[in-house]
């Protein structure tokens, strides 16, 4: 079955029940105490891997869209995008209010200081500039550099995982199973960039002798 | 307080006992406030629907909670600490204990089957006679007193706990130090069942175990180090590190080993779980110190965890030594704490 356009509304509304949810269920947690007696860390943790789990499954969409057939799904790029900037703008939020207690200075001082808050703050720059790229007003008026502008989220996929494997004090084994998840995705479309110039390059061969 | 020719004065880690909230008190307001929280939530839902809400919020973890029982100890007066004390259950709820887990809820979620009895704690080494101490001993032989000390975390956040406990030179002197010792090492129980971070990496954060702590004689020997073995008067929670603990309140809190089963006095220096794991990290010292930043935390300020919800906390400045540099600098003259961190 191909999805049509009318499956799409209702798979946008899907999206946003399955993203919601996870936030939905931290607010009761933390009211509830099962998030411990301080849960700052828990907070800033959960929101953080939030926003990875959302990448991943961002960067899962376009390989699952050409292996299924369902052309379509691309439309969800966007949507599974803005949740991945909304999750990582609530860790930021979360680091910023609860654990600095909104010391500006303080926050300043950290980027600069320690690789894995940087490495993250690049990161999160990113994609506030793919965020506000998002618009189709922009998106139209930015062309062919819209495309490369967000090829860049290349980049964030790969941050992110360091961010997280460098954060940890000793709880290597989650942050390495992103960044071998992380790898094998983004591999994934080195092989089909290359077949791809590899099919394009033997056409123009193929011109170019007749 | 402490006497001063004559003068009783207020220490400067003193507070009014007023300023700490009783844990009946507190726990009350607890209990009114959860009652009206769920009170209104749950009558607006059908009876199937509540129970599954009510298991949400924790209700029936409380069926086979460890038990703890009330001790019997004088409050010591030099140390009734600074500030108001943390809540009772922000003490047992946030704990860094990788024996059962890594993060700050596991080892209250998975410490209440812990078995604390039989226990047997051994001092031995280079003493005059090796002691084998039992769960009675620990509370009965020796003179309890309580002490509230500042908890500084490496990871730059803070408590004030109420501790019960003796000093632990006092049990030290008791098996009779001999002149060669340098160190004093410490170590925890090794019980993979009952500890499921010691039986699988994912849960207990790629430590060695079992855990192991040490500390110079010297730091051994001062009056600030303490055997805890109670909190808020009761009896040690497990993720609080019953049955016994170490309390070194200058120094961060992984030094504070729990849930001890040997203390070994030697003639050198004993290696020290953070600092086997990541010896750039963490040094053997650990002494709290604002000017000597941790790669991934800043330690010129604190977040102390107080009463109050999450934007209650405060952000203060980490003292030198935790603000016990009186007692203790004098153990460090001529080191520099730079390097040696």
């Amino acid at each position: 079955m191909r999805l049509t356009s009318k499956h799409l509304f209702w798979l946008k509304v899907i999206i946003h029940l399955v993203a919601l949810w996870p936030i939905g269920y931290l607010v009761i947690s933390v009211m509830a105490g099962d998030a411990g007696g301080d849960p700052v860390q828990y907070i800033i943790h959960y929101t953080g891997v939030g926003a990875l789990n959302t990448l991943v499954i961002l960067l899962m969409i376009s390989p699952l869209a050409r292996r299924l057939k369902q052309g379509i799904l691309i439309q969800t790029r966007r949507l599974i995008g803005l949740y991945v900037f909304a999750y990582a703008s609530l860790h930021i939020l979360a680091f910023i209010s609860l654990d600095l207690l909104f010391e500006w200075s303080l926050l300043f001082q950290e980027i600069l200081k320690r690789p894995y808050i940087l490495v993250g703050a690049v990161a999160y720059l990113i994609l506030i500039a793919l965020s506000i790229t998002s618009l189709k007003v922009i998106r139209k008026k930015m062309g062919r550099r819209w495309q490369q502008l967000h090829n860049w989220v290349y980049l964030v996929a790969a941050l992110v995982p360091i961010h997280f494997y460098w954060s940890v004090k000793s709880e290597i084994i989650e942050p390495s199973i992103y960044i071998l998840i992380v790898i094998g995705l983004l591999s994934l479309r080195l092989s089909i960039s290359k077949k791809l110039s590899q099919t394009m390059s033997r056409l123009r061969l193929k011109l170019s002798s007749q | 307080m402490k006497f001063t020719k004559g003068l009783l004065q207020r220490a400067s880690w003193d507070i009014k006992d007023a300023e700490v909230t009783p844990e009946a008190v507190f726990n009350d307001r607890r209990r009114i406030v959860k009652a009206m929280g769920l009170g209104a939530l749950g009558a607006s839902i059908p009876g199937h629907v509540q129970a599954g809400i009510f298991d949400l919020f924790g209700e029936n973890k409380t069926q086979s909670p460890f038990i703890t029982s009330s001790l019997s100890f004088t409050t010591n007066q030099a140390f009734a600490g600074q500030g108001i004390a943390t809540p009772f259950n922000k003490v047992t709820s946030h704990n860094n204990f990788y024996e059962f887990g890594t993060s700050k809820q596991d080892p209250s979620e998975n410490a209440q089957g812990f078995k604390i009895d039989p226990w047997k704690l051994v001092i031995e080494g280079e003493v005059e006679q090796t002691l084998t101490l039992d769960l009675d001993d620990l509370t009965k032989l020796m003179v309890l007193e309580e002490r509230t000390y500042r908890l500084r975390c490496v990871e730059a956040w803070s408590m004030v706990i109420p501790w019960v406990g003796f000093p632990l030179a006092t049990l030290l002197k008791k098996a009779g130090v001999k002149s060669n010792a340098t160190h004093v090492a410490f170590e925890t129980l090794f019980d993979p069942e009952q500890m499921p971070g010691q039986k699988s990496r994912l849960m207990g954060g790629g430590i060695h175990y079992p855990y192991v702590e040490g500390l110079t004689i010297n730091e051994a020997m001062n009056d600030l180090s303490f055997l805890a073995v109670g909190l808020y008067g009761k009896t040690l929670p497990p993720q609080n590190g019953a049955p016994i603990r170490l309390v070194v309140p200058w120094k961060y809190g992984f030094k504070s080993i729990k849930s001890i089963v040997r203390i070994r006095v030697m003639d050198k220096q004993p290696p020290t779980s953070w600092n086997q794991l990541a010896s750039h990290e963490y040094g053997f010292y650990a002494n709290v110190n604002p000017d000597v930043d941790h790669p991934r935390w800043s330690q010129a300020t604190e977040r102390r965890i107080g009463e109050g919800g999450l934007f209650s906390a405060k952000r203060i400045n980490t003292q030198m030594f935790n603000g016990y540099g009186e007692q203790v600098a004098d153990l460090y003259q001529g080191l520099d704490l730079k390097s040696h961190f």
